[in-house]
């Protein structure tokens, strides 16, 4: 019993790492080190530029205002949203359609939603390289504010882990849908990054939406994730916004938490289902050629 | 009809020929543009809703920092021009790419119709679709966000918007014959051509935040200036933010429109001699 039990650990450990270095091949091997590095760069830093020329238009570039840094770090972060979520999901779709290796996925001897966790880490490489840069570009040329001997580290951290964990288990939602959905519907994972991103207060604080809206965004994790990363990174900024002050960090931890491990367990029925109905209908290897 | 004496016969058709097999391979490659994309109910929903998500994202960030009405507006009319770019890139840029992968490249060139004929055929039929894209979100954007409109002169925002328009395929079929030459990249050069596009082409604010000549740089995007002279004609205040006068801007796009078409046929003829001459018409690098 104990052995049967180490051997699955084992092989969820191995189906990750070994999907980790595939996912980062595919996603870099594309074109020369050069050329991916200005697509590192270029790519982030006109998201936030379009946003930064927005502010600055209307506030005739004051930079000082405490919405500039919320809007600036929201959106910094929520590239590892449609990164980790987007790219989880897209493996699927990928595989079955493109290289048409899903088949041969299953029959090995892997565990497939690790796998698919592990092609989702080399997006949250490529985005970690993306948030950094539009970081550092707010911070030096920017006057984004960021003390790193203020920075509540701690808080950071826990958020950070918590906040990918809770975005994996999102991706593996997605990801399990796509099984059973054709090729065509490959904007699945933009569509719900770009509604979350609406809904999620990333760029301009949950007030703002309609009435109607902000409970929809209450009960999105990453609302409370972009938060708490906030607070740790820029605490007192923060303080400007009413919607989500009246919860401590320890509050929104707790909330965080209740809700990754809620979409954990949703991922792992979810997952179950999908992959039961795609073995019955024969989706598996189907290619619809979009 | 068949000859009585021997029934396998057939009557023999009559071929097309110069400008009008040109006519109908362009029609042939234009309605599976029309009809296809409006057959598959998912791609309607996904090209309209995700311009939409952008443009209620970009509208809540001008309410919190409290911007004029205007803007608002301004970004309604630049969401919906983002499916035109997107048309651009997916479906013209993308799409000999798509067919080498999936083998098509080469029946094209087979054939003895010209592929000046079905890349037009393709940017008529992706225009036509858009275009009733571009509308809904228009008309969605505008109830939502209740957007006022003050048209001042609707032939000139008519003849602004085709010439645009016919600059802005013309610059697809230049890239769409670039691509011939790409593989693996093609995807994420597409990519690439987004974001930085909608930046320096001011698609959620007024080309002339930037300095003079970044905007100029820009115009070489035919969107930047057909955006900014819709704008101009569409908004009471769009004069006041505009970049040029709409008068130059046309003509500018105009300019652009007989670049753009000439240099993707001259582009065309020899991007497809290169792949042929490096064997890569029927490679499917994955």
């Amino acid at each position: 019993m104990e052995n049967i039990s180490t051997s699955n650990r084992s092989e969820i450990f191995r189906s990750f790492w070994v999907a980790t270095w595939l996912g980062w091949q595919i996603e870099s091997n594309w074109t020369r080190p050069f050329l991916f590095a200005i697509y590192s760069i270029i790519k982030p830093l006109a998201g936030a530029a379009i946003l930064v020329v927005m502010y600055s238009v209307i506030t005739q570039g004051n930079f000082n205002m405490p919405i500039f840094p919320y809007l600036y770090y929201g959106n910094a972060f929520y590239q590892y949203v449609s990164a980790i979520m987007t790219g989880i999901s897209w493996s699927v779709i990928d595989d079955r359609e493109h290289y048409k290796t899903l088949k041969y996925m299953y029959i090995a001897p892997i565990n497939i939603p690790a796998y698919w966790v592990g092609r989702g880490v080399a997006r949250f490489l490529t985005g970690s390289i993306s948030v950094l840069i539009t970081i550092a570009f707010g911070v030096l040329f920017l006057h984004v504010p960021l003390n790193l001997a203020t920075v509540n580290w701690p808080l950071f951290i826990v958020a950070l882990v918590i906040g990918i964990a809770m975005l994996a288990m999102m991706g593996l939602i997605l990801a399990s849908i796509t099984l059973l959905i054709a090729h065509h519907f490959f904007l699945i994972g933009e569509a719900v990054a770009g509604a979350l991103f609406l809904l999620s207060g990333a760029i301009f604080p949950l007030d703002v939406l309609p009435a109607w809206l902000r409970p929809v965004g209450f009960a999105v994790p990453i609302t409370y994730w972009l938060e708490l990363t906030r607070r740790s990174l820029i605490g007192n900024v923060v303080q400007a916004f009413p919607t989500l002050s009246h919860f401590s960090n320890l509050q929104l931890l707790g909330i965080l938490v209740g809700l990754t491990i809620l979409f954990g367990i949703a991922s792992t029925f979810i997952f179950r289902f999908c992959d039961y109905r795609a073995r019955e209908q024969s989706l598996i290897d189907r290619v619809t050629n979009y | 009809m068949m000859d009585k004496a021997n029934p396998l016969a057939v009557m023999p058709v009559e071929k097309a020929s110069d400008w009008n097999l040109f006519w109908k391979t362009v029609i042939a490659r234009a309605y599976p543009r029309v009809v296809g994309q409006q057959r598959e109910k998912s791609w309607i929903f996904f090209d309209i809703f995700l311009p939409m998500l952008a443009v209620s994202a970009y509208v809540f960030v001008y309410r919190a920092i409290h911007a004029p009405e205007e803007y608002i507006g301004f970004v309604v009319v630049g969401g919906a021009m983002t499916a035109f770019w997107m048309n651009i890139m997916w479906s013209m840029s993308m799409q000999l790419y798509w067919e080498k992968e999936q083998g098509n490249l080469a029946l094209y060139i087979m054939a003895p119709n010209s592929m000046m004929a079905i890349l037009l055929g393709m940017a008529l039929g992706g225009m036509l679709a858009t275009f009733l894209r571009a509308i809904a979100i228009i008309l969605l954007g505008s109830l939502l966000f209740h957007v006022q409109y003050a048209i001042g002169n609707f032939f000139q925002l008519i003849g602004v918007f085709f010439a645009a328009m016919t600059a802005l395929y013309g610059l697809g079929m230049c890239t769409a014959s670039l691509f011939l030459l790409l593989s693996r990249e093609a995807d994420h050069l597409v990519q690439l051509a987004q974001e930085p596009v909608y930046l320096v082409s001011g698609f959620y604010f007024p080309i002339r935040s930037f300095n003079f000549w970044i905007a100029a740089a820009a115009s070489i995007i035919p969107l930047t200036l057909g955006l900014d002279a819709m704008r101009q004609l569409v908004f009471s205040s769009g004069a006041l933010l505009g970049f040029l006068n709409v008068n130059v801007e046309l003509s500018v796009l105009l300019i652009l429109c007989v670049v753009f078409l000439f240099g993707a046929r001259a582009l065309l003829g020899n991007m497809e001699r290169l792949a042929i001459r490096e064997g890569r018409l029927t490679e499917s690098r994955r």
